[in-house]
């Protein structure tokens, strides 16, 4: 005795949250039925495992179905098949989107191409993301990355508006596409330590004053691609540099400052030449498509490491490169004023997300 | 006379992708009616294509209009091979062809493929100009409105009711045609589909050309049924019943000034008459009860009761050893009723001539205008085993014909020992296994107020009709209609437990739904009977014989399970019961479903006892001692669930709540006749009418298992398969239609008959417990019109398809007990409760202000009356040796006793009610405003689906037109799918998606009435083919939200209030 078929179909969708989560999590129907039972579905309204193990197979139907349209979000508003309550609708998108921070941060910068594909299961392995929620997750990526890809307008209102999404997912898509675009280094064993927050941080700065978009709005890719002019004005900071009256003078003006402030105030002295050399080599090299990927590499090892193994504090660094930035601006001799706190602006706030532990 | 018919191809979207290279498709269009047929331009290179094309005319008969549909393919252009097909849309457009319905059908349609399912969407305009006809001998029957709703729809008053309809068409099955040998499955398929349009279209214009020659204009109740009878061809048939429904105009002011009323009903009783006929009103204040009681000088004119619970004494004719192989299985059908009593009164002898014009005076409605139904005698049932042989001239089918007619005669013969002249609630099935069908038909033998049935009945004022209706509307309907002294079978009579002027019986079973204004105690619940029997596999005739002989022991079988089900409950009433039968191979099925519910108006149920075989061993009077507990205790237990707590009269006399052994009724099994409890009961009565559950076997063993095993719903829910729920009235707005399939495949070959039936039970079961499980959170919630039915596809194969809807209703409110009730039902609590006092004797009004006095809370007099009821009916029972003097005395003690109690709560209860009228329903409106938000955003619009002929909270405008279509679907990748479950699922859900689709066409936004009448299912899996077929109907309406509605009546009036609905 076995059952052959068994459906349920309601005229509006019927959907247990939980249960679309395990089928997103990637379980299997047994699993599903395994986590549902374990969580107390057996107590409500008498049910035992064959009526979860229907439900749950009911369902997982249901959302195979609608995993097509799901695909294209906005089809599912004007599509017939089901007759989802916009307030649901709204659920199936934001929760299909929705991905794992674990996840994300291994395949950040990465190409997303088939052969990241085919290291999923490892990335499956070492996250405990099970492998065909990778996939989704992978698919997802991919999908709005292709998407956007030959878009106009602003990144984030094109996720927005293509997928459906809340401005939070939008806005963690956009950074997702932008590192993708850039291939931005993220994998290195230095670098583990961030996560797809800080980085995702990142990318917003990146691409709200780094990108074409931030002077122009109307132009292809305006926002996964950096503004090329502007790393070239950047080499122009290299003067900070490289001319020693300017390197003292400006050290000078930092130290005066900060004396008395900070109790790393030696360290700072100490290594005020290195940690300048630092971030403005950083932005000098911009211009290289090779030294735009290891930016955050960069920023970690020329700047982040150095301050850490002095134990400044996160307010010592706030402290520090407040009155870094600032005080060029009294440097007479230096004219790069805009392209600096263009700069240094992004910088600033990338240092203060990355700098924790 | 022509028509012209308009269609205007807009636009395409999510077409698939039929050209790989490019990823794009270039669609074109053609639109086909009749034999002609236009092409779009090509759309090239577009998935999202905009014809915008032409208006493309044809110019058609009417015949035509009503016979065919308009046939639009969306076809994938290729210069150098043949077009390839995306799909199709059938759409129907009879409803264009009535004067008041839609005007135009816009809108997006699922483009269908029988083999792919849904691809994508098409945007058609269709539009058509009538012009008058003023042929006599026209074979068109345009204008004609079909309803599936079983009652009178709401918006309309019933002028007259005419009466049956029926008829049926054959054609050969497409399937099964030479040609099938040689062509595609989609050719296949989609002539199938075709024909079948056709043929439904051809069925119901034949249909309102009957009506018409009736002189009616619509026919509510409308079923249409497909028999697919294989080699032997396609029956489509249908019937309903023909009416003349005229439109109330303006609502408002009708209702609450029955004087204002349609001219046609100037009465003299403005109070009465004119709103009787006015049902299915939502407005809270129209018709109210029938008339004022006057005692009736015809004492007790009534003759027996039939009591269904002696199924025994069925006159079973079983089987007919000749070829027409018919057991006649009426249950109830007796030998009487020819001449039923001495004292008939007038109502009786009018109505009776006024049915008796007819050839059969069935009614396939359910619920009915109050004052309509008299009295209800009993379900009458008939059945016949058929060999089908292969239709040999289509355009005469008359072998069906006379199949049907032979059946309905049988009906009718059994309503007319039962002393009724009319069947109500009267539908029709058949069920198809190889060669052999078996024909069922089954109705309530009623006897109908004659009022309706005459022309310019509505001019015979008040006081003849007083005299035709002389019962209260609450209990009438319970007074049995046939000749106590001359009872077709034996039964228990005792005086209405209401008026105790007429006699009812002890158990009443009926196929209608519960009279809006029957007076119940407690809830209702879903009861159902399951049984499965073995057969052994044959051929032809010796099959059939075979069959037919099984049909009675099984129609007894699932009998005695309803009544020990019903006992268990503690309710006294079946409504809406539908018995299914079912042929396989190697098995019959057996399904019985209804809705239990206690009428105050009759006497308590016994309970049950359990006697045994043997009384001198100990162990087995103990193992008997242990199950009579566990039935006292699920009786006692099923009280408190269903909360019936009968008026205290009931049961001062009738019965304790929880029989103690020695003095309660007996129930018997079949084969137990010749045991000793019989000739002592015999003597009694010389009735086989006790409830003794003998253990005497291990089969009775088991029955008694299977009858503890069924669970009761969980909390916050409740169950029931008619149109509401008895003993809840306020409804929210939420709700949820479903349709759930299951098939087991049996894998155990040597099965017997007690493990298939408890296989069988289980699957009904965990159905109904799995729909509770998904739906909970809707609770608290009512699955309604819970609809099962079963099939036997293959060998080893049950399958069983249910459709429900589950509502929500406002649980603070459920006690309070009829206060909302005339907002839904569209009858008037209200107005009764002003009468009652002043017209109605005490008494009659005693259950009425009881049941509400149960409610405003006074547990120390219910309390007192039960305790007082088990120590009187113990002394009873000891000085009674036979139920006869019981019954006697029964009798007198309710005449004595009862007014002092009536009197006492009646105050009582009109302070209650009082109250309840002002603040729950502000409370219950609220709510539902909230929950009945629209899904506002979307830019598909919401389409409600109900079984049920209304939506709670809202109030139907407009009916757009009957919805009826079929359905072909294929795979030949059935795992890919998702195997067969997968398959079935995205048909259902495809079926679902163009109903809605043709509805929002319509400008409708909800389907009342909707079933889903096949699901066949033939799959191969081994070939990985699945092929299934759907048939699903229902009616398109336009409704407004009650809360809407408040804030535009003020202002506007009624009818200009539907364009607000469209939108």
């Amino acid at each position: 005795m076995a059952v052959e078929l068994d459906v349920f179909v309601g005229n509006t969708i019927i959907m247990s949250e939980e249960v679309y989560q395990l089928w997103l999590d990637g379980y299997t129907v047994n699993d599903a039925v395994k986590v549902r039972m374990d969580g107390g579905a057996l107590d409500e309204f008498e049910a035992n495992a064959d009526v979860v193990q229907s439900d749950t197979m009911d369902q997982y139907r249901t959302f195979q179905m609608c995993e097509r349209l799901l695909h294209s979000p906005t089809k599912l508003a004007n599509q017939l098949l089901f007759q989802i309550p916009p307030h649901r609708q709204a659920t199936l998108i934001e929760r299909y989107y929705a991905f794992d921070d674990g996840f994300v941060r291994e395949v950040l910068g990465k190409k997303l191409s088939k052969g990241t594909k085919k290291d999923l299961d490892d990335i499956s392995a070492k996250t405990g993301v099970m492998l065909k929620s990778c996939r989704r997750q992978f698919d997802n990526f991919k999908r709005v990355f292709k998407v956007v890809e030959e878009l106009k307008g602003p990144l984030v209102e094109n996720i927005r508006q293509h997928f459906l999404l809340s401005d939070k997912l939008a806005r963690d898509y956009a950074a997702i596409v932008f590192f993708a675009n850039n291939r931005f280094e993220t994998g290195k064993r230095k670098l583990q330590y961030l996560t797809f927050q800080d980085l995702a941080f990142c990318a917003g700065q990146l691409i709200n004053n780094w990108t074409v978009g931030a002077v122009d709005n109307m132009v292809e890719d305006m926002d996964v691609d950096l503004d090329k002019e502007f790393l070239q004005e950047l080499k122009e900071l290299k003067v900070l540099i490289t001319d020693k009256d300017l390197l003292d003078q400006h050290k000078s003006l930092v130290c005066t400052a900060l004396r008395g402030k900070t109790k790393a105030f030696n360290e700072m002295e100490a290594n005020f030449k290195n940690l300048s050399r630092g971030l403005v080599n950083i932005a000098t090299k911009l211009t290289n498509t090779k030294d735009v990927r290891d930016f955050f590499i960069d920023l970690v090892e020329k700047f982040i490491e150095p301050c850490r193994s002095d134990r400044w504090t996160a307010a010592d660094m706030k402290l520090y490169l407040t009155h870094y930035t600032n005080s060029a601006h009294i440097l007479d001799t230096f004219k790069h004023q805009v392209v600096w706190d263009r700069y240094m602006g992004v910088i600033k706030s990338c240092i203060f997300k990355m700098y924790h532990d | 006379m022509p028509g012209k018919l308009k269609a205007k191809i807009v636009a395409g979207r999510h077409l698939p992708v039929m050209d790989r290279a490019s990823d794009l498709t270039d669609a074109f269009v053609e639109v086909k009616f009749g034999n002609t047929t236009f092409k779009t331009d090509v759309f090239p290179k577009s998935l999202n294509p905009q014809w915008n094309s032409e208006w493309f005319k044809f110019e058609v008969d009417d015949e035509d209009l009503q016979d065919e549909p308009l046939q639009i393919t969306v076809l994938d252009h290729d210069t150098y091979s043949a077009n390839d097909a995306i799909g199709k849309v059938y759409i129907d457009i009879d409803p264009l062809l009535y004067s008041e319905a839609a005007s135009v059908i816009s809108g997006w349609f699922p483009i269908y493929d029988t083999i792919h399912g849904i691809r994508g969407e098409i945007n058609v305009l269709v539009k058509v100009e009538l012009f008058n006809d003023l042929n006599r001998f026209r074979q068109s029957s345009c204008g004609v409105k079909f309803f599936c709703t079983t009652s009178i729809p709401k918006g309309y008053r019933a002028a007259i009711v005419h009466g049956f309809v029926e008829e049926l068409v054959v054609n050969e099955d497409p399937e099964y045609q030479w040609i099938d040998r040689i062509r595609t499955p989609r050719a296949s398929n989609e002539a199938r589909q075709r024909l079948i349009f056709l043929m439904s279209g051809e069925l119901q214009r034949k249909i309102g050309l009957k009506v018409l020659e009736m002189g009616g204009n619509a026919v509510v109740g409308y079923l249409q049924c497909f028999d697919l009878e294989g080699e032997s061809g396609l029956v489509v048939r249908a019937i309903g019943t023909a009416c003349t429904l005229e439109k109330l105009s303006s609502g408002s002011s009708t209702h609450t000034h029955p004087n204002t009323a349609p001219a046609s009903n100037a009465c003299n009783s403005p109070s009465k008459d004119g709103k009787e006929p006015v049902f299915g009103e939502d407005l809270p204040s129209s018709s109210g009860p029938p008339t004022p009681f006057r005692a009736l000088p015809t004492s007790s004119s009534s003759p027996p009761p039939f009591s269904p619970s002696k199924p025994c004494s069925r006159q079973s004719s079983s089987s007919d050893t000749d070829l027409s192989l018919t057991p006649k299985t009426g249950m109830g059908s007796g030998s009487m009723g020819k001449d039923a009593g001495p004292l008939k009164t007038l109502l009786r002898q009018q109505t009776q001539t006024a049915l008796e014009q007819r050839e059969f005076p069935f009614f396939t409605l359910t619920s009915f205008p109050s004052g309509f139904l008299l009295h209800v005698g009993g379900v009458v049932s008939a059945r016949s085993v058929k060999l089908l042989d292969r239709i040999h001239n289509p355009d005469e089918p008359e072998t069906r014909d006379a199949w049907w007619e032979e059946i309905r005669q049988e009906i009718k013969s059994h309503a007319k020992a039962l002393g009724c002249h009319a069947v109500v609630g009267y539908s029709e099935n058949t069920n198809i296994c190889e060669e052999v069908c078996i024909l069922s038909a089954s109705g309530t033998a009623a006897i109908l107020n004659p009022r309706y049935m005459r022309e310019g009945c509505l001019d015979i004022a008040g006081s003849d009709h007083r005299f035709e209706d002389p019962s209260p509307s609450s209990c009438g309907f319970c007074h049995i209609p046939y000749d106590e002294l001359n009872m077709p079978f034996p039964a228990q009579l005792t005086y209405c437990f209401h008026c105790r002027r007429q006699k009812v019986p002890d158990v009443l079973f009926t196929t209608i739904d519960l009279p809006s204004d029957a007076a119940i105690a407690g809830k209702g619940c879903f009861i159902q009977a399951r049984l499965c029997r073995l057969k052994k596999k044959a051929q032809g005739e010796v099959n059939a014989t075979a069959i037919s002989n099984l049909l009675p022991f099984m129609e007894y079988e699932l009998h005695t399970q309803l009544m020990n089900k019903l006992k268990l409950r503690s309710m006294n009433a079946l409504f809406g019961l539908s018995i299914q039968i079912s042929v396989g191979e190697n098995m019959l099925l057996g399904l019985a479903s209804a809705t239990g519910v206690y009428l105050t108006a009759l006497p308590a149920p016994g309970g049950i006892q359990i006697a045994g075989k043997t009384p001198g061993d100990l162990n087995n009077e103990q193992h008997i001692m242990n199950i009579q507990k566990r039935i006292n205790d699920t009786i006692a237990k099923n009280k408190e669930l269903y909360e019936v707590n009968p008026p205290e009269l009931t049961e001062e006399v009738v019965g304790s709540p929880i029989p103690e052994p020695r003095h309660r009724s007996r129930l018997f099994r079949s084969h137990s006749e010749s045991s000793d409890e019989l000739s002592e009961l015999d003597l009694s009565h010389g009735k086989k009418d006790a409830f003794v559950l003998e253990v005497d076997d291990t089969d009775a063993v088991e029955d008694i298992h299977s009858l503890l095993t069924d669970a009761p719903p969980p909390k916050g829910f409740h169950s029931c398969n008619t149109e509401t729920m008895p003993g809840i009235y306020n409804w929210t707005s939420a709700l949820q239609m479903f349709t759930s399939v299951r098939v087991l495949r049996l894998s155990n070959a040597n099965l017997t008959n007690q493990a298939l039936n408890k296989i069988f039970t289980d699957l009904c079961e965990n159905l109904l417990k799995s729909f509770y499980f998904k739906l909970r959170s809707m609770v608290p919630c009512c699955l309604s019109h819970l609809n099962f039915s079963v099939a036997v596809p293959e060998e080893e194969l049950i399958q069983v398809a249910v459709t429900a809807v589950a509502m929500t209703f406002d649980k603070d409110q459920t006690q309070e007990k009829p206060a909302e009730k005339p907002i839904m039902k569209g009858c008037s609590e209200g107005e009764e409760q002003l009468q009652f006092p002043l017209e109605l004797c005490a008494d009659s009004s005693s259950v009425n202000s009881q049941s509400s006095s149960r409610i405003s809370g006074v547990p120390e007099s219910s309390s007192l009356s039960t305790r007082a009821a088990s120590v009187d009916y113990g002394s009873f029972a000891d000085r009674c040796s036979t139920w006869l003097e019981l019954l006697r005395l029964k009798a007198h003690t309710i005449r004595r006793g009862s007014v002092k109690t009536s009197r006492r709560t009646q105050s009582l209860a009109h302070s209650v009610s009082s109250l309840e009228h002002s603040s729950p329903i502000t409370e219950g409106r609220s709510r539902l405003l909230r929950s009945s938000r629209s899904f506002g955003g979307s830019s598909v619009s919401v389409v409600k689906m109900t079984p049920l002929s209304f939506l709670p909270g809202t109030r139907i405008v407009k009916y757009l037109g009957i919805i009826n279509m079929f359905f072909i679907r294929e795979t030949t990748s059935l795992r890919e799918e998702g195997g067969v479950s997968g398959f079935l699922h995205s048909f259902v859900a495809e079926v679902f998606a163009m109903v809605r689709a043709h509805v929002a066409a319509l400008g409708g936004n909800a389907v009342v009435s909707y079933s889903m009448k096949d699901c066949v299912l033939m799959e191969n899996p081994n070939k990985n083919q699945c092929q299934c077929l759907i048939n699903v109907s229902g009616d398109a309406v336009i409704y407004i939200r009650e809360t809407d509605l408040e804030a535009i009546a003020s202002t506007v009036g009624l009818s200009s209030t539907n364009s607000d609905g469209a939108t």
